[in-house]
């Protein structure tokens, strides 16, 4: 009798613990940029330094084609 | 639009290499790790560098023919810029060398090879300063510059290749099929090299285009007083 109690409790929180299983990729999100450990952050990071690096030389290049352009006339 | 292309590609390819060179996939290697990956940033710097310092190379031979003040100082320019590269590549290499090889300098051939060549470009440059008359300037900076590139094949190109280095491709007889570059690596790579050279020739083109500007203001300056006076 006691023996058989003992094999539904442990079948009755198996089957309890059983949702914090299936629940856990829920609360993970699985959007990109949280995947892969986190990788993707690490290549946004370095492309946004070499974009602003890009448009500050494209301001440059800019500013002396308007110079340029000036002196010419 | 059209005269821009280049810089847009040089642009875009490095792009791709900082996306591609850190998702794609790499061989899996004992001690180098993930740091494979730096190979996509760190070795381009030298070959961008090689292929600026040979640009510079040209327009020193250019000056030696023409005598004009515009080929010296583009020869000037594109060392500059290669100068820029090399500090890069010096740096990241150390970084990279303190975490596989243990130390931030190993006395490597590859390594003191290229200490060597920084100091015989900062020579040339000590050397163009240290020169007032700019027709004389110029023509001992150009025939330096020629001897300069050439100290360097042999310090970063040759003799690293005669002893042990712990390069890969060194000490033996390497050429690229030596290198532990897999297809997928070599599809960074080489795009790595071309986008690097381009953005750094852009670099160069701003500071040339700057100079010309320069001239042309103190040519009208001139002028102007000769005009007045």
């Amino acid at each position: 009798m006691i023996k058989r109690l003992k094999y539904s409790i442990t079948a009755l929180m198996l089957f309890l613990s059983l949702g914090l299983f299936a629940q856990r990729p829920e609360v993970e999100m699985a959007d990109v940029m949280r995947s892969n450990g986190k990788i993707y952050v690490v290549v946004a990071i370095l492309a946004i330094i070499f974009a602003v690096i890009t448009i500050y030389l494209v301001s440059i290049d800019r500013k002396i084609g308007k110079l340029e352009k000036d002196s010419e006339k | 639009m059209k005269k821009h292309w280049w810089k847009a590609l040089g642009v875009l390819l490095v792009f791709y290499t900082i996306i591609q060179g850190f998702l794609g996939g790499v061989p899996k290697m004992d001690i180098l790790n993930e740091s494979i990956r730096s190979l996509y940033f760190h070795v381009p710097m030298w070959f961008a560098m090689i292929i600026l310092m040979g640009t510079s190379l040209v327009y020193s031979i250019k000056h030696l023919r023409d005598q004009t003040q515009e080929s010296d100082m583009k020869a000037k320019e594109f060392a500059l810029t290669g100068m820029v590269l090399a500090t890069a590549g010096l740096i990241t290499g150390m970084v990279w060398a303190r975490f596989t090889w243990g130390a931030f300098w190993v006395n490597d051939p590859k390594l003191n090879g290229t200490a060597v060549t920084i100091l015989i470009y900062m020579a040339y440059f000590v050397l163009r300063g240290s020169v007032d008359d700019e027709q004389k300037k110029g023509r001992l900076a150009a025939v330096y510059n020629i001897f300069a590139f050439v100290m360097m094949f042999v310090f970063i190109g040759i003799l690293p290749r005669m002893t042990d280095s712990l390069h890969p491709g060194n000490g033996g007889n390497p050429g690229f099929g030596g290198y532990d570059l897999d297809s997928r690596m070599r599809a960074v790579f080489y795009p790595a090299i071309i986008g690097w050279t381009l953005v750094g020739v852009w670099i160069t083109n701003l500071k040339v285009r700057y100079y010309k500007l320069l001239w042309k203001k103190e040519d009208v300056e001139n002028n102007n007083s000769f005009g007045k006076e």
